[in-house]
Order: structure tokens, then C-alpha cells, then sequence
């Protein structure tokens, strides 16, 4: 339905291009909740910003390829990066991070949303528009009284809650929803990730969810990916992810966090992720990581099946060996 | 006042106003806290609270940042903003120390790092020369698990930030305080690095015999570091006790909903649970402030604040459930303490 493919992209800066999104390969499959997991600074609010198709500089598109397959009316049609911007809330559509203010201050809520419903040729009058919007909140449970409020006079979980209304309105293919609950008390966050995955079990659409919490991951996704220093490590389904990690990262990453009635020692990950300047030859984990091999810090792991429907970019699985000799082989003939 | 108290908190409150000057209103950030931290077995004790609980205005308070607005505070059974017998700045900062969430905005990037520890050691009177201060970095550096010639000379933009947070860590031990203030310590940290830095709490606590008041909005860090929890909601102290009790076995409301709300791994959530939403005139309120999003709310609940009450061995929570919703009772406790 969407694929990236090898895709490449940099941010410029005057030491050098920071390679946030460096050859990632991903499918992203109709009606699913995808997880993007990572660290502060690997790279995944870039990747939301790839598939979102919002690439300005100083980000630009290196090389890979972006290949959407819109479904409208029975009839597909296929985008590429560029394209993406033209389809914005009907195709795919942005929910911002719950401190970053997107809405307009000094506008109502209800214009907000005829502003974005306007520019649909879908559109009819204002007071039908009004209508469907007021229906359309009753549906998620919200206040109609929203649409005359200004965003400062709502509380940072219901202006959260009307950015989610605001993007699902037009029915979009994918939502994207970048870190939607961070800096939002527990409670009010689990509302908000109870009502995004509401939503997408009532269009059948597919929902990606970026989150640094891997309990966000674990209580919403079905399947998930495990970023790196740019890279994505491993890619499988989210009960796999936790019960049996195919990448040691992924799998120390886990091991280091405390659990409530558990008072079993947990130990964080020596070292620190390397810079995205000037990233390692080979895996980038391979610094940190304790089982590293000679080959480790010289030749990439490739992306490779392990399991059913799982795949890991590391050595440790003879499948990435195989892989990269073939890879080489290729290369040298 | 006992010297047998590390800190002790009797009635704090501290208002701000908020709004206009005519329009305005006051807004309880503490509303009434009554909390003690006996000395001993040092203890790490965790203030755990949402965004507007009124934790960090508690940690400033105590970290003598900021006045309290009625009640009192005392360190080591001695005032710390009145009287005549107050302890002074010097003093206070020998025996507390702070640690704040941002370790970049601890330190100026214009300056290397080291010199902040020499001032610490040279102000503090833990060295009586350049010479011995050096000898004392190097010891609290080692504390935290770094060589001191590894970050002699050092600008803070050299370090990554669980490295500058340990080195933060270092500069309070040096004037060997008695309690580390702990503002949203890791909340800034990477995650795969940030338990390396709680685990150094648990190190020092007991190799350093220091205690540790551990403020976070993070239940599973404060679960895996502290002995005792105190639980906040809208400025007011709702549940005290040793962690495991608190967590395994809540007796308020508020912190059964917030141990319910925590996005737990390996425990999915119960999809149809009733999620109250947040109000802010909960603050203004003088009955109980989770009253209008109690699953157990009964009508004296909203007419009269509830009372601190003793729930077990050590235990307290600020609710009328345990009590049978009785008006009075001889289980009231006066104040919350360990």
C-alpha cells in the first residue's frame, strides 16, 4: 500500500549532511497500527516527516523511493514524495506532538476545520460542513461546544483530542501521529491513544505511531519498527518484539526498563548512540553492542527475514550473513 | 523540632496568582503538605505527580528556591525560611543538594565543566585549596563512575547528557550533603541510558549515605529506586507509604487510576474503564479535589475536605473511603511521615 524503499534523507548542516533517515526500507500495510520506536535523536520524527511527504530544506531526499497507491473511488492511484503534499488530510494526514501548537490562536476551532475541509472539492455549504463536523465529534465522544472555543480555552488533552478530530475528518488512508501523548499526564494519555485506535478500527485505515514509551507500543501496536542512529534495526510484530527480539538493541533496550512489582536489577546500555554525522561503518549498535563480531564493525547488516513476518539487521542471524556475502558476490561480478 | 528528621514539611502551602490583577484568581500549587523524612538508614523517597501537581513547586520550596506561602520547613530540625535559629544559605547547601531535570542548563557552555565542581568545593568549604578540591572532585567524580581526567578542562557540549547528568550528580556529593533533591532527574536522559543514572541513586544512598527526595512523574522508575512514595494531585498530598504497599495495593482513588493509566509491558489495558477527564477548578476546590472523578465518590466527599488517614504499617491517604465516609475519626493522623 506504501513502500519506502532504500530511501536516504539528510538534513544539510555546515559539518556536514546529518543522516537521520539513512537507507530505510519499510512497508507500511492497509489497516494496521504500525509502532515507531526509538530514542531521542535516532531519526523517527525524520521518517514521519519522509512518509508524510514534507521534505523542506535543510532535509532533502538523498535517493530511495517513496511509492504510495492511493484508493479512491475503486480507482488507485500511484504517489511519489512530491505528490504526497496535494493529498494531505484526505490521503494522509499529521498529528502533531501534544506541546507543539499547530492550531491558529486568534481562530476558532470550528474555522480551523472549515479551513481544512474547504479547500476538498467534497466540501458543500458552511452550515453543511458544520453539520457533519458537529456529527463527526459526537461520534469521538467529544463536546460539540469545541467548535466555539479558541485553543487556549481548551486543556492540553482536549486541544490534543481535536487535532486527532481534525486530521481523521476527511477519512485519510494513513494517520501519522508523532509522539501525539508526550508531555500529557497518563491518564488524559491513555484516552487519547484509546480514542486514536477508536477511530482506526472504525476506518479500517492504517494508524503509525511514533513513541520513545515502548509501554505506549506494547498497550496500542500490532506490529512495529526499532530505529536506530537513522537505521531501522528490526521490524516485526509487537508481541514478537517483546517476547522474543530479534536485535540485541532491541533486546537490551527492553531488558532496561523497570517494571512496577518487579524490583529485579535492570541495567541501561553502556555507551552512547553514535552521531548521525558521522555514523559507523558498520552496524551502528556495534559499539555498544556485546556481542560484536569483527564483521560488525566493518560491513552493514542488511534488513533480513528472521522469523515469520520478522526481520533484524544483525549478524548474529546467519540469514544477514548470507545476505551480505550474496550482496558482495553481486557487487564484485 | 527533633534533629531526628533529615527534612520535615508541617502545613506547606505556596499560591500563585493567576489572571489578571482584579480578575485573577489564586491557584493552591501546595495546598496544605505535611510531610516528614525521619534520619537513620538513608532512604530514597519519590514525589510522584502529573503536570500540575504541584511537585516542583514542592522541590523548589525545598531546595530553598522559592518562599512557601504558609507553613513550615525544616532540615535537620532546624527553619529554613524563618525564625531565629534559620539555617543559613551556606549551611543549607551542605547539607541539601539539587539535581534538575536539564544537566545542559546547569552548566554554561562557555565554561568547562570542572570549574563548577571547583567552585562547589572551594564555596562549600569541602576543600581549603585547589589542591585538596581536586583530590574531593575526583572522589565524587569516581562516585559516579567517571575519571576526573577524563573531564578536566571539558566544555559541557563534550559530554552526551547522561554523562553531564552524572557529573551534575558528582558536584552535589561534593559537599557530602545529607538529601539530594532530585527535580525530574532522567526525564531528559536517553532511554536506554537513564537507569544507569537511577541505579546510581541506589549506589550512593548506600556507599555515600546520602538521602535522595526523587520527584518524577515517571510510577516505574520511582517504583524500581525509591523505599517510600508520596503521591500528588492538585497540590495535595494524597497517598504516602512504602512503595511496594502504594503500588501493589493503592488505597486512593487517584493513585489506583493512575496505576491503571501507566501504559504497563506485558499487562494490556481493559478497554471499557470509565477515564475521568481533568478539571481545572480542581485546584480551587476545599473539598476533595478528585471528588468529581472518583469511581467512589459519596456526597461528604464534596462537602468537606477529606482526612489523612493511616491505612497500614506506615501508610497514609487523604480519602473518607477507608474511614466509611465518616465525618470524624480517631484514625486521623496529623501529619504524613516515614
Amino acid at each position: 500500500m506504501y513502500t519506502l524503499s532504500n530511501v536516504k534523507a539528510y538534513y544539510d548542516s555546515p559539518r556536514g549532511p546529518v543522516k537521520a533517515v539513512d537507507d530505510v526500507t519499510l512497508e507500511i500495510l492497509p489497516n494496521e497500527i504500525l509502532g515507531i520506536a526509538g530514542e531521542s535523536g535516532c531519526g523517527k520524527s525524520t521518517l514521519i516527516k519522509v512518509i508524510y511527504g514534507h521534505i523542506k530544506p535543510p532535509l532533502r531526499l538523498v535517493s530511495g523511493e517513496i511509492r504510495a497507491e492511493m484508493k479512491d473511488n475503486g480507482q488507485i492511484t500511484i504517489l511519489s514524495a512530491k505528490d504526497l503534499p496535494k493529498v494531505w488530510w484526505e490521503f494522509i494526514s499529521y498529528v502533531p506532538q501534544a506541546s507543539m501548537s499547530v492550531l491558529n490562536p486568534v481562530m476558532r476551532i470550528e474555522n480551523q476545520f472549515f479551513d481544512a475541509v474547504s479547500r476538498f472539492h467534497r466540501a458543500g455549504s458552511r452550515e453543511e460542513i458544520r453539520q457533519q463536523v458537529a456529527d463527526y465529534l459526537k461520534e469521538l465522544d467529544l463536546p460539540v461546544e469545541v467548535l466555539k472555543a479558541y485553543p487556549h480555552q481548551l486543556s492540553g488533552g482536549m486541544r490534543q483530542r481535536v487535532l486527532v478530530a481534525l486530521a481523521t475528518f476527511l477519512h485519510p488512508q494513513i494517520i501519522l501521529a508523532d509522539e501525539p501523548t508526550t508531555a500529557l499526564d497518563v491518564v488524559v494519555q491513555r484516552g487519547i491513544l484509546r480514542m486514536l485506535t477508536r477511530v482506526q478500527q472504525a476506518m479500517g485505515n492504517t494508524l503509525i505511531i511514533v513513541s520513545h514509551d515502548m509501554g505506549v507500543h506494547y498497550q496500542i501496536t500490532r506490529r512495529m519498527a526499532i530505529m536506530y542512529a537513522g537505521q531501522l534495526v528490526e521490524v516485526g510484530p509487537t508481541e514478537r518484539i517483546f517476547s522474543a527480539p530479534q536485535h540485541p538493541y532491541t533486546e537490551m533496550l527492553i531488558k532496561s526498563l523497570p517494571r512496577i512489582g518487579d524490583h529485579s536489577a535492570r541495567e541501561g546500555i553502556s555507551g552512547r548512540p553514535p552521531s548521525l554525522l558521522d555514523p559507523p561503518p558498520g552496524c551502528p549498535f556495534a559499539p555498544r553492542c556485546p556481542a560484536a563480531m569483527d564483521i560488525c564493525t566493518q560491513v552493514r547488516p542488511p534488513l533480513v527475514q528472521t522469523e515469520d513476518d520478522h526481520l533484524a539487521a544483525c549478524f548474529l542471524h546467519e540469514e544477514a550473513l548470507a545476505a551480505a556475502h550474496a550482496q558482495k558476490e553481486g557487487a564484485q561480478s | 523540632m527533633s534533629s531526628e528528621k533529615v527534612m520535615e514539611l508541617k502545613g506547606l502551602t505556596r499560591a500563585f496568582r493567576i489572571g489578571g490583577l482584579l480578575t485573577g484568581s489564586r491557584l493552591l500549587a501546595v495546598d496544605d503538605v505535611s510531610l516528614t523524612l525521619a534520619a537513620g538508614e538513608p532512604a530514597i523517597l519519590s514525589i510522584v505527580g502529573e503536570s500540575g501537581s504541584g511537585k516542583t513547586t514542592m522541590a523548589r520550596i525545598m531546595l530553598r528556591l522559592l518562599e512557601p506561602s504558609g507553613g513550615d520547613v525544616y532540615i535537620n530540625g532546624r527553619h529554613v525560611f524563618a525564625g531565629a535559629n534559620r539555617m543559613d544559605s551556606h549551611e543549607f547547601r551542605r547539607f541539601v543538594q539539587p539535581i534538575f531535570q536539564n544537566p545542559f542548563e546547569a552548566f554554561s557552555s562557555r565554561k568547562p565543566v570542572d570549574s563548577y565542581l571547583y567552585e562547589t568545593a572551594l564555596n562549600l568549604g569541602a576543600a581549603a585549596n585547589r589542591k585538596q578540591a581536586r583530590e574531593v572532585i575526583a572522589d565524587a567524580l569516581n562516585s559516579v563512575g567517571l575519571d576526573i581526567g577524563l573531564v578536566e578542562g571539558k566544555y559541557p557540549n563534550q559530554f552526551s547528557g547522561g554523562e553531564l547528568q552524572r557529573i551534575s550528580i558528582a558536584r552535589a556529593l561534593i559537599p557530602n550533603p545529607k538529601l539530594i533533591v532530585a527535580d525530574e532527574p532522567v526525564s531528559m536522559i536517553d532511554a536506554s541510558l537513564r537507569m544507569n543514572i537511577v541505579n546510581l541513586f541506589l549506589q550512593l544512598k548506600k556507599e555515600r549515605q546520602v538521602s535522595f527526595i526523587y520527584i518524577t512523574h515517571d510510577l516505574s522508575t520511582a517504583y524500581y529506586v525509591s523505599d517510600y512514595i508520596a503521591i500528588m494531585y492538585r497540590g495535595n498530598l494524597v497517598e504516602l507509604g512504602p512503595s511496594d504497599a502504594i503500588l501493589t495495593d493503592p488505597q486512593h482513588p487517584y493513585t489506583e487510576l493512575l496505576m491503571d493509566s501507566v501504559p504497563k509491558i506485558g499487562e494490556k489495558w481493559d478497554d471499557v474503564a470509565v477515564l475521568p477527564d481533568v478539571e481545572t477548578k480542581e485546584y480551587a476546590v476545599t473539598h476533595c479535589k478528585f471528588a468529581a472523578r472518583c469511581p467512589y465518590v459519596r456526597d461528604i466527599c464534596r462537602q468537606q475536605r477529606p482526612p489523612l488517614v493511616e491505612v497500614g504499617p506506615e501508610r497514609q491517604a487523604l480519602c473518607f473511603r477507608p474511614v466509611d465516609y465518616a465525618p470524624q475519626s480517631e484514625h486521623v493522623v496529623a501529619a504524613a511521615g516515614i
